[in-house]
């Protein structure tokens, strides 16, 4: 019989032993090294009876197929567009994917999307070498205009959707907001007003900073509560 | 992070209304100096914190001979340094324009505004002279470096202590008490103009959507003493009175962080 | 000669502190300060590597820039600008920090770390790694274990950990021994030496190196998650 040497949402750092003994299995960002389970990263344990996981707290986001990302146009040729997602490499948005427009050649692909455009496409492939395909054809996919780009670290990403969206249906009924999170840490907020705006985004940073603190949607909703009064002033 | 194009921060400032709901001239918070950060290694030395933005300053002192047409007079030496460490867009290398221009604005501020007496640093007229050298690093680059790394400059004169000299010989081991003589400090504000209106400590964003920008430095006496224009667009002089005003103003609140 | 300590025991390392997060800009950031010595980490990347015939095609890999601020040393002004020495550290911290690196997600990058000196008083390098090893955590990189470094040395005839500046320079004679380890199996990654010592002063030396190791180990801990703790 093995033991499990962390609690459960306990933070660990990258090397640290989690249990000892062949029973248990290492899934996520925890691995095997003889008879221990290790963590692989600075993170939170998840024990699941046998099975021991590691829910990172940073990192970079990794790309993989069907993310809803939002990403920034940093270059084009007349076939495709560079679109920057916050990965290591650019994602590739060809033009019979980026719209349902129909495209002349040799048409001028700046008339539809220009460098510091942001869009909300899909990751329609990520290839061995990690090279990255984008497409617009999809629901809600569509270059943003207006508002404004909050970034956060990918891993806090389902903290700030929240179970079924509870979290940021919250925070898009508290500030009036139109509000679009991609997988990639990338949040696009677009309200009637700046204040609108600011409240949202002070929200969204503070779940970032503020994931691991049990009771947060409650915490938020105070937040966003107290600021909305402090604006009617 | 928060990421605003250039269009949104013209058209909020257009409506005197920035991003961060700051007022326009209103300075991001904490403004923080604190001195003394290498005090094991630097005669003088101090961090800046504006906002996001911090800048680590130090002086080193030196002995030599004077510049044979200035027998009389120590000097100042000032370096700035764009750490690729505070910013994913300073690269390594040479300084670039930026780096040097920075260097420049702050040395005009503390050398031409003669807030350093440099006869005061003559040892030996025509034989020794102490050479201060003011070198300063963005710990992070958040947009406003030309005020903090002034600031910084400042604070890191104001911490320093005269080593002792045995023998016409620096013994950098010990120090003495005597700090180095400042008539005043010539403290900084940077105005920048969108759109129309002015505002002051721009965060990065705001940085890359201005016209222009006017450096000021002022005496303990709200004198001028230093200047500097930097942006692609002109001014008109009626601009750039309002500007020293709001600067001189400003000046006045970062004074009192020294 | 025989050395004895006045401020601490043999085995013992200075007064250290941690702290993750200083740098906001970068992925991942951390400070190590011991004794006087005052080291900074940030971390860059993973991010597209250029020239093109240096990519690895199924791993990112690691750069390390070591740099001192000109006012960080003990006597005169540093001269601005990498020298040799700088360039020399930079790659044995590089080394010292690959074995524990796995990069395999991110192929064709590269993980740049940029490690300042503030202040220095003896043991940088070994600052500087455990400095950007907390950095690299941060980030979110996959990581086998954290790295410690600390110096070991035989201070006239005694055998020590953590040298600072005056035992390096004791007229009557010491050596330095950089060491940098992976706590968890123990397992060496970076062994340099100066001076000149017996075998067994040299096995001495680097067993208090490790063992001083796992004291830095606990500080790396805390400050990374100490960053986490309930408000």
């Amino acid at each position: 019989m093995g033991k499990i040497l962390v609690k459960e949402k306990q933070v660990v750092v990258p090397g640290e032993v989690l249990a000892e003994g062949m029973d248990f299995l290492p899934a996520n960002y925890a691995f095997r090294e003889g008879e221990k389970v290790v963590s692989m990263r600075l993170g939170m344990a998840q024990v699941n009876g046998r099975l021991i996981k590691i829910m990172p707290l940073t990192g970079k986001y990794i790309p993989q197929k069907e993310d809803l990302v939002i990403g920034k146009v940093v270059d084009m040729n007349y076939s495709n567009w560079r679109v920057d997602i916050g990965y290591a490499q650019e994602g590739m948005l060809n033009v019979r994917d980026g719209t349902t427009e129909f495209v002349e050649r040799g048409a001028e692909l700046s008339e539809y999307y220009d460098i510091g455009d942001y869009l909300a496409v899909k990751v329609s492939n990520v290839t061995k070498s990690k090279m990255i395909d984008l497409t617009m054809k999809g629901p809600g996919l569509r270059k943003l205009v207006g508002g404004r780009i909050v970034k956060i670290t990918p891993a806090k990403v389902p903290r700030l959707v929240g179970k079924k969206g509870s979290m940021i249906s919250m925070i898009k009924d508290k500030t009036n907001c139109q509000i679009l999170v991609g997988q990639n840490g990338c949040v696009w907020v677009s309200g009637k007003n700046p204040d609108d705006e600011f409240r949202a985004t002070q929200a969204i940073l503070l779940v970032e900073n503020m994931a691991h603190v049990p009771g947060l949607t409650d915490k938020i909703n105070a937040f966003l509560e107290k600021e909305a009064k402090g604006d009617e002033k | 992070m928060l990421s605003v194009s250039k269009e949104y921060i013209r058209t909020l400032a257009k409506k005197g209304l920035r991003s961060d709901k700051r007022k326009m001239d209103e300075y991001r918070q904490p403004v923080s100096v604190e001195y003394g950060v290498s005090s094991k290694s630097a005669e003088g030395s101090a961090k800046v914190t504006i906002g996001d933005t911090v800048v680590v300053a130090g002086v080193k002192t030196e002995v030599g001979t004077p510049y044979p047409d200035r027998p009389n007079e120590g000097t100042i030496m000032v370096n700035v340094e764009l750490l690729p460490m505070s910013s994913p867009e300073f690269e390594s290398g040479p300084p670039s324009i930026e780096a040097i221009e920075l260097a420049r604005v702050v040395d005009r501020g503390i050398r031409e505004s003669h807030a350093i007496d440099f006869k005061k640093l003559c040892l030996k007229e025509g034989e020794l002279v102490w050479t201060l050298m003011i070198d300063i690093y963005p710990l992070n680059a958040s947009g406003n470096l030309f005020d903090a790394c002034a600031l910084a400059a400042l604070a890191a004169l104001k911490d320093a202590k005269f080593p002792k000299l045995e023998d016409d010989v620096i013994n950098y081991k010990e120090r003495t008490d005597n700090p180095i003589p400042l008539e005043f400090l010539p403290v900084s504000c940077t105005v920048h103009k969108i759109g129309g209106k002015f505002f002051v400590d721009p965060t990065s964003d705001e940085e890359k959507a201005t016209d222009a920008r006017l450096t000021t430095a002022f005496t303990d006496k709200a004198e001028i003493c230093a200047m500097q224009k930097g942006g692609d667009e002109p001014l008109t002089e009626k601009e750039i009175s309002e500007i020293i005003d709001l600067a001189e103003k400003k000046t006045q609140e970062l004074r009192k962080k020294l | 000669m025989s050395y004895k300590r006045e401020d601490r025991k043999e085995s013992e390392l200075r007064p250290m502190k941690a702290k993750v997060g200083v740098v906001k800009n970068a992925v991942g950031s951390a400070m190590f300060q011991i004794g006087k010595t005052i080291a900074m980490a940030a971390v860059y990347g993973p991010r597209e590597l250029h020239p093109r015939f240096m990519q690895k095609p199924d791993t990112g890999i690691l750069r390390c820039h070591y740099n001192m601020m000109a006012f960080s040393g003990s006597g005169d002004r540093v001269r601005p600008g990498p020298s040799r020495r700088s360039k020399e550290i930079g790659l044995v911290t590089t080394k010292a920090l690959e074995p524990a690196l796995d990069l395999r997600e991110f192929p064709k990058t590269v993980v740049d770390v940029f490690i300042e000196l503030l202040q220095t008083d003896a043991g940088t390098r070994c600052a500087g790694i455990c400095a950007a090893s907390m950095a690299l955590a941060d980030a979110g990189l996959n990581m086998k274990d954290l790295v410690c470094a600390v110096s070991g040395g035989v201070v006239g005839d005694t055998p020590v950990a953590d040298l600072d500046y005056n035992e390096e320079a004791y007229e009557g004679g010491s050596v330095d021994i950089p060491v940098a380890v992976m706590p968890r199996t123990g397992k060496v990654t970076l062994l340099q030496l100066d001076g000149t010592v017996s075998k067994e002063k040299f096995k001495e030396a680097l067993k208090l190196a490790k063992e001083g190791c796992n004291q830095i180990y606990d500080v790396q801990k805390k400050a990374l998650k100490g960053k986490y703790k309930e408000e």
